[in-house]
Formats: structure tokens, C-alpha cells, sequence
């Protein structure tokens, strides 16, 4: 038990917890854009392995580091955007849709990485973000500004989500897109807006992990992360502020299972300790099915004049 | 903009729609060809050739479509009922897995039971692990709620790292000088060679039978309507008396089972052990097949075989010129956006105001 004891009264425990929970906190809330207006976004997955390369990529080529997370957040958005034309404006199936736009962009990705860096044994790297020394507040003056951008950005969307117009309208398209249009709200533009805007956010999510977290961009580097994120929303009903709790949580069983692997005493398989977060989603998700809040219209598509 | 229905379809559009959006698509990807700095042109005639220009490049073919045809039908048997399996890629390992543990040697001698006893009790636990695992997610969906596609999703990296450990663990090949690599399975077990001098294996015939039995299920059985009903409308399938989690528990052990024999197959008939990489994504190619097919159970005979040739091309192409690998994967996904949007437009018409 003393093993335990002393990772959690470890102070760079909690770094690694608030680090793994950055990225898991901007794919969340593009998820949770995407799908409080209705549409489910499976190709988060892919566009944060595109937003890891381009801006990776971008800031390789020598555009400043905000720049390089800039072109994440547009390579995202053109993805979204191109989920936007499939779903909303040809009412295809989301699901479908959303592997489809993961299995383009991660290869996309891919092939971009192969054909700038055709013979490579050691990834090239940049020089990723620094932490905030600057910040009096321990654990997040380990952080990159990024982390703290996650972090502002819960407040901010719970804000825009609960008490402006513009929140009001992208939760009715997702809610009852007849009664929005009823009161001349546009559903596909609004539907249009909030993937684009969530997608964006999955890009920058990407961007943290090779900008950020690590300084290279990898193939399977973001191993699932986006699955996660997906089954995260569900946990957190819907809410920013519960998604944010989420990814914490979350974050802090997959450090937990680091350390336990680092200092554990090679008992069981390490595989077994990486599992965990994958079985935690599951159960999570299994805890919370009776009570999910879905939105009344996720994965209805809406075609105007049709009832 | 706004979708018209269209009065009928024609069926002319409708056969052009497939080969007009992968049309589309090589002219798309020729950009990235031009990216990569080489002439689009002998690009796309060696990946033509590669994939479908010689006896060999026949085989290969062939060899690599037989798996892909497995998971394709998985993947078709579930989206019909709407059932989103995206796991097909963990069933695979857990099929090939579990052919492995019936039917490999263990330390120089396992079951003794004779090859015709064996070998069917062999493919029958790997169909059953790839049900079962299939099992679970289905019935969190119907009972609880759970969306199928991020459990199913998650449980591929569960299966995977338990796949690995066993692989360092207690299915481990003790010969292998420490590479996590799984005992070999007993030769006499292994499915001989069509055609000698290739790898192409007589699971390429299982592959092509299922097809067909999965045709016959949906068009003659009175559990393929209920799969088509429960698929087309859920609510009003169970007004009509569909069985409805009946046909869903049905649904998940074919889909899972066909997913866990495409494993079987492939350690059966191409590798006789299973190491982590057995499969460069078979379980996702298997959804896009589906989706390129129509959901048609012979459709993904030939969507199969597309894929798998533009695979094989791609690796002989590269390896001449120089192109990335990846351009497979970019086209294959490509063409399952732009033949979603042509079937799409076979059947509405686009109105712009």
C-alpha cells in the first residue's frame, strides 16, 4: 500500500494526470460540439492523427508554434467541414461517415509523413512548447500554455452553451431541429458551425500530442485517444464541466497504471495495466447507460420539410 | 441546398455509380501521386499490374482478399441490422488466437486428437471466441443502451493487449527466440494450395462459400427478413413481431463468428502462427468493403478483391517507384466516401436555393 501512498503524494503524478488529460479535454469538447447539435463525429480519430501531423508538420517547416497549432485546428476544420457536406448536407449515415473521414485523414496523414520523410530511421523532431515557469501555481506551471487553453476553454463553452443565443440554437438543432427552424433558426448551418468548430478543436488535440507532449510525430501515436474521447462525452451526459471531470478521471487511472507498471513488481503482464483505461471506458459507459441524457436528435439526420 | 427523392433509379445509374466514384477518386489521388513526384500515369499502370497484372500478382491477390471477403461479410451480417460491429479487428485476433490454442503444438505435441476431428473443432472455437466477443457489446446495446461502436471500438485494444500478453506469456513460442510469436499449429491442420507455387490456400473457397451462405440467409430465411426488418426500421420490426433481441444475439454471433473464422483462416492458411501483426487492419477494411458492396454479401466478393489488389498493387508500385504504401489506404478510403455519395445520388437528386 505504501507504493500507492507515495505516487499520489508525488507531485509530478499529477503533471502526468493534468498532461494525459489535455488532449482527452480539447477531443472531448469537439465531440461534445458535434454532438449536441446532433451529428456524432466518429472521425475524431482520424482528424487528430491529421492535426498531430500538419501542425507538427507546419511548425517543422518553421512557422511559429501557435501558428503551427492554428493549422491543426484548419486541418480539422476542413475534415469537419467535409463531415458537415456527408451528413448534414447529404444526410448520410454518421457512422459511416465518421470511420470514413478517420480512415481518410490518418492516411492522408500517413502518406504525407511518408512522402516529406521518405528514409528516416529516427523521427525529425521540433521544439515543442515550454512549460510555464512563469505560472505561480504548482503542477500547472509544469503545463504548456495549451493545457491552460483546454482548461479555459470548459468554462467558455459551458458559458456559450447554457446562456447565449448561439448556444440556445446549436442545442435545439440537436434537440428538435423542427421546432428550431420553426423559429428560423437554420439547422444545417448551425449543424455546419458546431463540426466544424468541434472538429477544429480535435485538430488542436492532435496538435498537443506533437507539440507538446512529445516532440515527433509517430504512426499510432494517438492509439485511441479519440475512441476515448467519444465514450467520454457519454459519461459526462453532454456537459463541459463534467467532460472535463471525465478526462481527469480518466487521465489519472492511465498515470495510475504507468506507475504501477513502472514500479510494479512484474506480478501480472504490463499488458494488463494498459488495458485498464480501455476497461474503465466500458464500465463507465455501462454506469451511466440508464441514466444518458442523449440529445433527441444525435444520429437523426434532418431534411427539411420532411418529418 | 435540399435532397429530392427521385421517381426511380435507374439501373444503369446505379451500376455506373461505383465505377464513376472510384473513377473520381484515381483522378483525386493523382494529385497526391504528383505530390510524392512521380509520373501519375506508370503510378496507376504499376499498381494495376502489381495487383492484377500477372498469375502472380493474381495470387496475391487473392491471398490477401481472402480475409478481407471474412471481415467484409462480418461487417455486412451486422450493419444490416444496424448493428455497428467496428470490432471485427479484435475478433480476428481472437479467432486466430484460439485456432491456435486448439490446434497448435505445445511444446512439440498438442491434442492428439486425429486432423478430422481436430480441424473442425478448431474453426469452431475460433468462430465461438469471435462471437462471443461480439456477444457482449450487442447485448449492452439492446438491454442497456450502450452505443455499440465505441465498446466494440475499445474492445479491439482490450482484445489486442490480451492477445499480447498471451503472446509473452503462456502462448508463447518458446523457439522463437523471444520474439512474441504463438506455438505453430500442426501442419496436417494447415488448408493446402490452390495453385502450387503461390500462397493462394483453399480459404480463399471458405471465404466464397460463406458469401454465398450469407446470401442465401438474407434472401430465403426467415431470420435474414427479420435481420433486414430489424435493420430498416427497428420499431416497426418489433410491431411486426420481429423477434427483436433474438435476431440482435443472432446477428452478433454470425458477424463475430465470421470475423473470428477470418482469423482462423489466415493463420490456417497463410502464417500457421499468430504474431501482433497478422493484420494490417483487416477488421477496418472489412467495413469499408462492406459499405463499397452495397451490403450485398456477393458484392463483397468483388469489393473484396478490389481492395485487396489495390493493396498488393500499391506494395509492388512503391517498391518500383517509390510512392508511399499509404496511397492504398488513401484510395480505398476515398472510394467509400465517393461511392456513399454516388449511391447516395442515384437515388436523390441535389437541389440547389
Amino acid at each position: 500500500m505504501n507504493d500507492w501512498a507515495d505516487i499520489l503524494v508525488n507531485q509530478a503524478f499529477w503533471v502526468a494526470v493534468l498532461r494525459i488529460a489535455t488532449p482527452l479535454i480539447f477531443g472531448t469538447l469537439g465531440v461534445l460540439l458535434c454532438e449536441r447539435a446532433g451529428v456524432l463525429n466518429l472521425g475524431i480519430e482520424g482528424i487528430m492523427v491529421a492535426g498531430a501531423f500538419a501542425g507538427w508538420l507546419a511548425v517543422y517547416a518553421g512557422a511559429p508554434l501557435w501558428a503551427g497549432v492554428a493549422v491543426a485546428a484548419l486541418t480539422g476544420a476542413v475534415f469537419g467541414l467535409l463531415h458537415a457536406l456527408l451528413t448534414v448536407g447529404l444526410a448520410l449515415s454518421q457512422h459511416v461517415s465518421g470511420l470514413g473521414i478517420t480512415l481518410l485523414a490518418t492516411a492522408l496523414s500517413y502518406y504525407g509523413y511518408r512522402v516529406s520523410f521518405p528514409k528516416v530511421n529516427t523521427p525529425p523532431t521540433v521544439a515543442p512548447f515550454a512549460p510555464m515557469e512563469w505560472l505561480a501555481i504548482p503542477v500547472l506551471d509544469a503545463q504548456t500554455p495549451l493545457t491552460l487553453l483546454a482548461l479555459l476553454l470548459v468554462p467558455l463553452l459551458a458559458y456559450v452553451l447554457q446562456r447565449t443565443p448561439l448556444g440556445l440554437a446549436l442545442r435545439m438543432v440537436g434537440e428538435n431541429p423542427q421546432a428550431a427552424e420553426g423559429q428560423g433558426v437554420s439547422v444545417a448551418a448551425v449543424r455546419t458551425g458546431a463540426i466544424v468548430a468541434g472538429s477544429a478543436l480535435m485538430g488542436v488535440a492532435g496538435a498537443f500530442l506533437t507539440l507538446s507532449a512529445f516532440n515527433a510525430f509517430f504512426f499510432n501515436m494517438v492509439n485511441g485517444r479519440g475512441w476515448i474521447c467519444v465514450a467520454l462525452v457519454v459519461f459526462a451526459s453532454w456537459r463541459p464541466g463534467k467532460a472535463l471531470l471525465g478526462a481527469l478521471l480518466f487521465a489519472f487511472f492511465d498515470a495510475l497504471q504507468l506507475r504501477l507498471q513502472q514500479s510494479g513488481d512484474a506480478l501480472l503482464p504490463y499488458q494488463l495495466y494498459l488495458m485498464l483505461p480501455y476497461v474503465l471506458s466500458i464500465v463507465a459507459l455501462v454506469l451511466v447507460a440508464r441514466k444518458a441524457g442523449y440529445p433527441q436528435a444525435l444520429m437523426k439526420p434532418y431534411r427539411k420539410g420532411e418529418r | 441546398m435540399r435532397l429530392e427523392r427521385r421517381h426511380e433509379t435507374s439501373r444503369t445509374a446505379l451500376l455506373l455509380a461505383p465505377v464513376g466514384a472510384v473513377g473520381f477518386t484515381l483522378l483525386v489521388s493523382a494529385l497526391l501521386v504528383l505530390w510524392a513526384g512521380a509520373p501519375v500515369g506508370r503510378t496507376y499502370a504499376l499498381l494495376l499490374q502489381g495487383g492484377f497484372g500477372s498469375v502472380f500478382a493474381w495470387s496475391e491477390t487473392l491471398t490477401r482478399a481472402t480475409p478481407l471477403i471474412l471481415t467484409g461479410l462480418a461487417a455486412t451480417v451486422a450493419f444490416k441490422a444496424r448493428l455497428f460491429n467496428i470490432g471485427a479487428e479484435g475478433q480476428f485476433y481472437g479467432g486466430a488466437l484460439a485456432a491456435v490454442a486448439v490446434g497448435g503444438l505445445h511444446g512439440g505435441t498438442g491434442f492428439t486428437l486425429p486432423p478430422w476431428l481436430l480441424f473442425p473443432l478448431m474453426m469452431a472455437a475460433a468462430a465461438c471466441v469471435g462471437a462471443l466477443l461480439l456477444l457482449g457489446p450487442a447485448l449492452m446495446k439492446n438491454k442497456l443502451g450502450v452505443d455499440e461502436v465505441v465498446t466494440t471500438l475499445l474492445m479491439n485494444f482490450i482484445v489486442l493487449l490480451a492477445v499480447s500478453a498471451l503472446l509473452d506469456g503462456p502462448m508463447k513460442d518458446p523457439t522463437a527466440m523471444g520474439w512474441p510469436q504463438s506455438v505453430s499449429l500442426q501442419p496436417e491442420l494447415e488448408l493446402s494450395r490452390m495453385v502450387a507455387q503461390t500462397r493462394v490456400h483453399t480459404g480463399l473457397l471458405w471465404a466464397g462459400a460463406l458469401a454465398g451462405l450469407a446470401w442465401v440467409l438474407f434472401k430465403y430465411t426467415v431470420a435474414g427478413f427479420d435481420i433486414r426488418a430489424l435493420g430498416a426500421n427497428a420499431r416497426a420490426a418489433a410491431f411486426a413481431g420481429v423477434p427483436v433481441t433474438r435476431t440482435m444475439v443472432l446477428v452478433a454471433l454470425i458477424s463475430g463468428a465470421l470475423a473470428g473464422l477470418a482469423g482462423a483462416i489466415e493463420v490456417a492458411g497463410r502464417t500457421s502462427y499468430v504474431t501482433l501483426d497478422l493484420s494490417p487492419g483487416y477488421g477496418y477494411s472489412g467495413i469499408v468493403i462492406a459499405m463499397l458492396a452495397g451490403l450485398h454479401p456477393l458484392g463483397v466478393l468483388a469489393a473484396g478483391v478490389f481492395v485487396a489488389g489495390v493493396q498488393v498493387g500499391a506494395d509492388t508500385m512503391s517498391r518500383a517507384i517509390g510512392v508511399p504504401t499509404y496511397i492504398a489506404d488513401v484510395i480505398v478510403a476515398a472510394s467509400l466516401i465517393a461511392v456513399l455519395v454516388a449511391t447516395l445520388l442515384t437515388q436523390y437528386r441535389v437541389r440547389w436555393k
